[in-house]
C-alpha cells in the first residue's frame, strides 16, 4: 500500500514539473509542426504506393511516434537532473523500494510523453485526417505502450551517465536510428532486405504500425496484424522495465 | 537512544572512519566536530544506512542499521548537507511528498505539515515554488521536512554551511526551539565551533576518523585547565619573570610587550597579577580575560587549527542552488 502511494506520489511530481513548464509545453508543438507542413509538404512527390494516402497522411503517426519517442527518452534526465539537484537522495533515502521509484518515474515520464503525443492529434486537420474522439481514445493505449518502454530505456541511460552532456550525446544515438527505422517517413516496403530485418528489432516500428492502423484504418495495409504489434510493444515495454529497476536500483 | 560500535569506513586503503566508539542519550543534542574530510559525513551516512559500514555498526532505538535499513529509515529524518528539494514545487508540495513517501497518514499528514510550517515560520510561504526561496528558507524547509513523520532521532549535516552570520543565528534558534518542543534527539555534524558550543549538549571532536575527545563543551573548554589572560603592561619582563618564579601561570608567551598566560581560575587570577604587578612597581595597561574556546581544543588536541573556509564549499550546480541565484 505504501509502495502504492510512493509510485503516485512520484508519478504526481513528475506531471507537476512537467505541466509548470511552459516553454517546453510550447516547444512540443512546434517541432510535429515542423514535420508535418514543411518536411510533410516538401516531400509530397513521393508516392506511398497507397490509395488514398498522401505523404503528410503518410507521416502524420509517424510524427505521432517520434513525439513519443524523442518526449519518452528525455524524460531520461529527470533522473540527472535529481541526481544533480540532490532530490535523488531525499527519494532514497525514503523508505520505498527502488522498484517503485523506478516505476513512478516511468509511469510519470509516459504521461508527460502521452501528452505530448496528443497534443500532435491536434494538428491533424492540417493533412486532412479525420481524428475522431474515438480514434484518439483508441491510439491512447498504444501510446502508453509505447512510451512506457522508451521512457524506461531513458532512464535506464540516465543512470549510468554521469552527466547531462554525456546523456545527450547518447540520446542522439539511439533515437535516431529507431526514428528512421521505425517506418514513421518512409515505407519499410522500400527499405533493402537486410535493412528491413533490422526494424523488426525496432520497438518504434511496432507502435507506428499500431498507430497506422488505428489513425488511417482502412487505407492502410498493415505490416502485422494489430494483436501482434501491441505483443511486441508489451514484451519490449517489460523486458525495458526489468532492465531499468535492475540498473537504477543499483544508482546511489 | 544511539549506540555506534566499531564503526568503520574504508574507501579503497584510505581509512575515512576508525573504529568508532559512542553513545547519544535520548533527548541529547549530539555533536560531531571536526575539520572538512575528518570523516563526520561518512559516519552521518552510516547511521543513516546510505553507507555500509566496512564493519562494526549502530544500534538506533534498539535497531541495528546494518540489520534493518527500511526499519531505521523510518525512525530518523535527515538533513543533508547538500540541498535536496524540489525546487520546481512549492514548500507545501516539498512537504506533502514527504509526508507521502514515508506514509504518514494524509489527515495526520496535513496538521503535521502545518505544525512544521509554524515551526520554521515559513507558513506564509508554503504556497511559493521553492525557487523563489533564499537559502536560509530552503534549509528551514529542508529541517522541517526532516521532522514530518515523526522521527525519533534527526541528523542534520552541516545544518548552517554557506548561509550568513544572520541566517545562521536563526536556524539556531530553531534548532533550539525544536529540541525543547519535540522530544526528539538529534546529531549534527559541523566545523563550526560557535555552531557545537551553541547548540549540542555533548560534542565530539573528530580529526582522521577517530574521535580525538568527547565531553560537554563546558568541560571540554574546562579540560583545557584555565583560562586565557592577556596582559599589557610597561616593564612586561620584570611581570613575566615574577609570574615565572612564582610558578602560578600553566604558559606563559611574550609578544609585542604583551604577556599571553594561561592560568587555572582565571577569575581569581587576574587581582592576584594585579596585586603583584603592583608590588613590583609595573603599571599595567590593559589586561582582558577570556575562556578557552572549542577552537583552543581543538588546537590542543590536533595542534593545528580548524579551517573555516567561507565560499567554495559547493560546485557546480549545487552552489548556485544553495545560494539562490538563478
Amino acid at each position: 500500500m505504501s509502495e502504492l502511494r510512493g509510485i503516485y506520489t512520484l508519478w504526481l511530481r513528475e506531471v507537476k514539473r512537467y505541466t509548470r513548464e511552459k516553454t517546453r509545453l510550447i516547444s512540443s508543438f512546434i517541432q510535429p509542426l515542423l514535420w508535418l507542413i514543411i518536411f510533410g509538404s516538401g516531400m509530397r512527390f513521393a508516392s506511398t504506393g497507397l490509395a488514398g494516402i498522401d505523404y503528410q497522411k503518410f507521416i502524420f503517426p509517424g510524427i505521432v511516434g517520434q513525439t513519443l519517442l524523442f518526449t519518452s527518452m528525455f524524460m531520461g534526465i529527470s533522473v540527472i537532473w535529481d541526481r544533480e539537484f540532490g532530490f535523488l537522495k531525499e527519494i532514497l533515502v525514503a523508505p520505498i523500494s527502488r522498484v517503485s521509484v523506478f516505476v513512478g518515474k516511468m509511469l510519470g515520464g509516459s504521461t508527460d510523453a502521452v501528452i505530448q503525443g496528443s497534443f500532435v492529434f491536434l494538428f491533424s486537420f492540417l493533412v486532412a485526417i479525420h481524428v475522431g474522439i474515438d480514434t484518439f481514445l483508441l491510439s491512447l493505449p498504444i501510446m502508453l505502450l509505447i512510451t512506457f518502454g522508451m521512457v524506461s530505456v531513458g532512464l535506464t541511460i540516465a543512470s549510468l551517465m554521469e552527466s547531462l552532456e554525456s546523456f545527450g550525446v547518447i540520446q542522439t544515438f539511439v533515437n535516431l536510428p529507431l526514428f528512421f527505422l521505425s517506418g514513421a517517413l518512409f515505407p519499410l516496403s522500400y527499405f533493402p532486405q537486410w535493412l528491413r530485418w533490422v526494424s523488426v528489432v525496432d520497438p518504434l516500428t511496432y507502435g507506428v504500425d499500431a498507430l497506422r492502423i488505428t489513425i488511417l484504418k482502412g487505407a492502410w495495409i498493415s505490416i502485422q496484424p494489430l494483436y501482434y504489434d501491441l505483443l511486441a510493444l508489451v514484451v519490449f515495454d517489460l523486458a525495458m522495465i526489468l532492465v531499468g529497476t535492475l540498473i537504477f536500483g543499483r544508482t546511489r | 537512544m544511539i549506540e555506534v560500535k566499531n564503526l568503520t569506513r574504508n574507501f579503497g586503503s584510505l581509512v575515512a572512519v576508525n573504529k568508532l566508539n559512542f553513545a547519544v542519550r535520548p533527548g541529547e543534542v549530539f555533536g560531531l566536530l571536526g575539520p572538512n574530510g575528518a570523516g563526520k559525513t561518512t559516519t552521518l551516512s552510516m547511521l543513516c544506512t546510505i553507507l555500509k559500514p566496512t564493519f562494526g555498526t549502530a544500534i538506533i532505538n534498539g535497531v541495528d542499521v546494518t540489520q534493518h535499513p527500511s526499519q531505521v529509515r523510518r525512525m530518523i529524518g535527515i538533513v543533508f548537507q547538500d540541498p535536496s528539494i524540489d525546487d520546481r514545487l512549492t514548500g507545501r508540495e516539498n512537504l506533502e511528498m514527504h509526508a507521502n513517501l514515508y506514509g504518514v497518514p494524509s489527515a495526520e499528514g496535513k496538521k503535521r505539515i502545518e505544525e512544521v510550517l509554524e515551526l520554521v515560520e515559513l507558513k506564509d510561504k508554503a504556497e511559493l515554488l521553492m525557487r523563489t526561496y533564499s537559502g536560509g528558507m530552503r534549509r528551514r524547509l529542508e529541517i522541517a521536512r526532516g521532522l514530518i513523520h515523526y522521527p525519533k532521532v534527526l541528523f542534520l549535516d552541516e545544518p548552517t554551511i554557506g548561509l550568513d552570520p544572520q541566517t545562521r543565528e536563526h536556524i539556531w534558534a530553531y534548532i533550539s526551539a525544536l529540541s525543547k518542543r519535540e522530544s526528539i534527539t538529534m546529531i549534527l555534524t559541523t566545523h563550526y565551533m560557535e555552531e557545537a558550543d551553541k547548540l549540542c549538549e555533548r560534542v565530539a571532536i573528530i580529526d582522521y576518523g577517530k574521535i580525538i575527545a568527547l565531553d560537554t563543551p563546558k568541560r571540554l573548554k574546562e579540560g583545557m585547565e584555565g583560562d586565557m589572560i592577556s596582559v599589557k603592561a610597561e616593564a612586561v619582563n620584570e611581570l613575566a619573570e615574577k609570574l615565572n618564579q612564582l610558578n602560578i601561570v600553566k604558559s606563559l608567551k611574550e609578544t609585542h610587550g604583551e604577556l599571553k598566560l594561561v592560568v587555572k581560575n582565571g577569575g581569581a587570577m587576574v587581582p592576584r597579577i594585579v596585586e603583584i604587578a603592583a608590588s613590583l612597581g609595573v603599571r599595567i595597561e590593559s589586561m582582558s580575560i577570556r575562556e578557552p574556546t572549542l577552537e583552543d581544543v581543538f588546537l590542543h588536541f590536533t595542534g593545528r587549527e580548524i579551517r573555516a573556509e567561507g565560499g567554495d564549499e559547493y560546485h557546480g550546480l549545487a552552489a548556485i542552488k544553495r545560494r539562490g541565484i538563478k
